[in-house]
């Protein structure tokens, strides 16, 4: 009724801001629709398309006038059989795991000083830790070879030194796959964690103190439980890409350390089996929405608390 | 009966004796050698402005600062450097520090299970926390849940669970709006008399400190400058800086003209000032008169000896001004008087009446006239 209050937004700009708003969150939708979601399913129809070899055959064919569904479910029975596949998936989620684990451990009592350190020094603190990105990976995880190898600086070291007598084998096992994927994943487990620390109220901890907890419980009891948000993420982060990985196997790791995405690129480019390679791949995609799943589930229930504590 | 006071039961035994208690950081003492003994029972609250050292001066005695120098010992016992997690002492925190993983209940419990306290024995002693509290409808919420008011009761319940020798308060209302404050203070102090705690508490909100302590310390730079009752403090504030932070007060300067053991005069450009008591000065000093505000009388006209039987002789303690100010504020009103010196007077008078025909209005001319008992001379 009365004109003399005006709107704060006009309508114009409201038409705008709505549809501004819809144009930035739908970009990406539109974009994971036609770039992860359309190709995922395409791989997905080539996991179960029955092929001659050269031409995958249509998956519906109209034949004397009936509907022939032609699925071919023998790729996942054959993955699902073959004790390599079976071992490869299983070791892909062991290295990931193993290598999350190292990370959390590296990364958490990082994370937590530099949380803990002047304010002055944080920006330089995290500028470090963001400082590898500069490099290419493939370069960084590349140089770990020459550290490595029989003749690589360590064993030089140590051969110089006189502590062995015989260099170490440490490229091109389990130990140099680790290495690699632990150097080249740290960052994503410490940023989440440090984001997390860093929020954390110092008057919690000296109400745990009040109240009799020392230094070492009041840790366990009140900062980890209350950055778990950032231990999700951060495993989550490392977690994820890692089962997948496939650059740090193919430099560092060696024949005994079985990873998918070897597996992938050789039934792809090697055995130029597709509708197998797809159904590998269909299965480490499902692998690995578990854990995003539980993850988005922290996610939310985090979001929800943080809201109720405004 | 030679004992009788270090048994302590005639209730003004010491508990907490802080000896030349210093803390400086860099150059700046933010503690400066204060001494005091708390007594046993009683609410005794920290007032100043901030950066006077009070909260300073409270987490040295929870333990989370390290004096640079002196002492505090607690019951016999020096607890200087003793860390918090082992202090017998409990603290309230400002906007309550309350664990937000955990629940109402948990957060009760979590000092008593620091003790290795059995599980049936913390149950009960949690339970009846609740009730003191009146918590017992929200002991599986966590704090998000609720509202400023019960955040404070889950704060107050947990810093009283472990039954503290010492219960410190750090701005115990501070977050809370006005009129739940003033609810809770009343309600506040009822508990602790209650348990019977010993109780320090940080504010810088003079009402908070005057409802709820016993004694009162004004704070400024690190020292004390007055410790004593709030009516004390109030109305024979010592130095101009207490009755300048505590309530209002008009100041006027001037120099002590007659100086006899049960009286003196005291000359200031506004006028003369009779004071109905005798203080400690030399004649010729330098002097300020402190007047509150709700002290002072307005009228329109000159007022008769016959209404201010206590002033000597005529034309002390009573000066003329204008109106310049009216501020009706319910239960009373302040005027703003500007005087002939160009100073400016505040009074402060109850409004009993419903309908005031004579009230005062903007520009009138009126005399304001006080007691000689009314008056304080501080020489600091």
């Amino acid at each position: 009724m009365s004109n003399r209050r005006k709107p704060i937004v006009s309508t114009g700009d409201r038409l705008l801001g709505a549809f501004g708003a819809r144009t930035v969150i739908g970009i990406p939708y539109v974009w994971l629709l036609l770039l992860f979601l359309v190709p995922f399913i395409i791989v997905m129809k080539i996991s179960i398309s029955e092929s001659d070899g050269i031409h995958f055959k249509d998956m519906f064919t109209i034949s004397d006038g009936t509907l022939t569904w032609n699925v071919k479910w023998g790729n996942y029975a054959f993955l699902a059989s073959d004790a390599l596949y079976v071992k490869t998936y299983l070791s892909s989620l062991y290295y990931a795991a193993i290598t999350t684990l190292i990370c959390l451990f590296i990364g958490y009592p990082f994370a937590y000083f530099m949380a803990r350190s002047p304010a002055a020094w944080r920006p330089a603190l995290l500028m470090m830790v963001m400082l590898p990105f500069w490099t290419s990976l493939l370069l960084r995880v590349f140089a770990w070879k020459g550290l490595l190898a029989n003749n690589g600086v360590i064993n030089d070291i140590l051969l110089g030194l006189g502590i062995v007598s015989e260099p170490i084998k440490m490229m091109n096992t389990s130990f140099s796959l680790v290495i690699g994927m632990v150097y080249a994943y740290l960052p994503f487990m410490i940023l989440p964690l440090y984001a997390n620390l860093v929020k954390l109220d110092i008057r919690l901890l000296e109400a745990a103190s009040d109240l009799g907890a020392r230094p070492l419980t009041a840790f366990w009891k009140i900062t980890v439980p209350l950055s778990k948000a950032g231990i999700v993420a951060g495993s989550m982060l490392v977690f994820i890409p890692c089962v997948g990985e496939f650059v740090i196997p193919e430099l560092l790791g060696g024949p005994s350390t079985l990873m998918i995405g070897r597996v992938l690129w050789d039934e792809f480019f090697s055995n130029n089996d597709w509708a197998m390679a797809s159904a590998v791949a269909v299965v480490m995609v499902l692998l690995i929405i578990i854990p995003l799943a539980i993850f988005n589930k922290y996610q939310t229930e985090n979001a929800a608390r943080e809201k109720g504590r405004a | 009966m030679a004992d009788a006071a270090q048994t302590g039961n005639s209730g003004n035994s010491s508990i907490l004796r802080i000896n030349k208690l210093t803390k400086k950081f860099g150059d700046v003492a933010a503690v400066d050698s204060v001494s005091i003994d708390i007594r046993k029972g009683e609410i005794f609250a920290l007032l100043g402005a901030s950066g006077c050292g009070k909260s300073t001066l409270l987490r040295m005695l929870a333990g989370f600062e390290t004096p640079t120098s002196g002492a505090i010992v607690l019951e016999g016992e020096d607890i200087t450097r003793m860390p918090p997690y082992q202090r017998p002492i409990n603290m309230m925190f400002q906007s309550y520090a309350l664990f937000p993983h955990l629940t109402v209940t948990q957060n009760i419990a979590f000092g008593l299970e620091r003790d290795g306290m059995p599980s049936d024995q913390i149950d009960a002693r949690v339970n009846a926390m609740l009730d003191l509290t009146q918590l017992k409808a929200f002991a599986k919420r966590k704090p998000h849940q609720l509202s400023g008011g019960q955040q404070q009761r889950v704060a107050l319940a947990r810093s009283l669970a472990k039954r503290p020798r010492l219960l410190l308060l750090d701005e115990p209302l501070g977050a809370l709006d006005k009129k739940l404050r003033e609810q809770t203070q009343i309600e506040l102090v009822n508990i602790i008399s209650e348990v019977g705690v010993t109780c320090v508490m940080v504010t810088h909100d003079q009402e908070e400190a005057m409802t709820m302590a016993d004694r009162v310390a004004v704070m400024q730079s690190g020292r004390f400058l007055q410790v004593g009752a709030p009516r004390e403090i109030y109305e024979t504030p010592q130095t101009v800086y207490v009755a300048d932070f505590i309530g209002n007060v008009n100041l006027f300067k001037g120099s002590l003209t007659v100086d006899e053991p049960d009286y003196v005069m005291i000359d200031s450009p506004e006028g003369k000032i009779y004071v109905s008591h005798g203080i400690t000065g030399t004649q010729g000093m330098a002097v300020q008169v402190a007047i509150r505000p709700e002290k002072i009388c307005l009228q329109r006209t000159a007022p008769t000896p016959a209404e201010r039987e206590s002033a000597r002789e005529d034309g002390y303690n009573c000066v003329r001004g204008i109106v310049k100010n009216v501020s009706y504020l319910g239960s009373y009103t302040t005027y703003h008087v500007k005087l002939d010196t160009g100073m400016t007077l505040k009074v402060m008078n109850s409004n009993d009446a419903r309908h005031d025909e004579n009230r005062l209005d903007w520009d009138d001319t009126v005399y304001a006239w006080w007691d000689g008992s009314d008056v304080v001379v501080l020489t600091q």
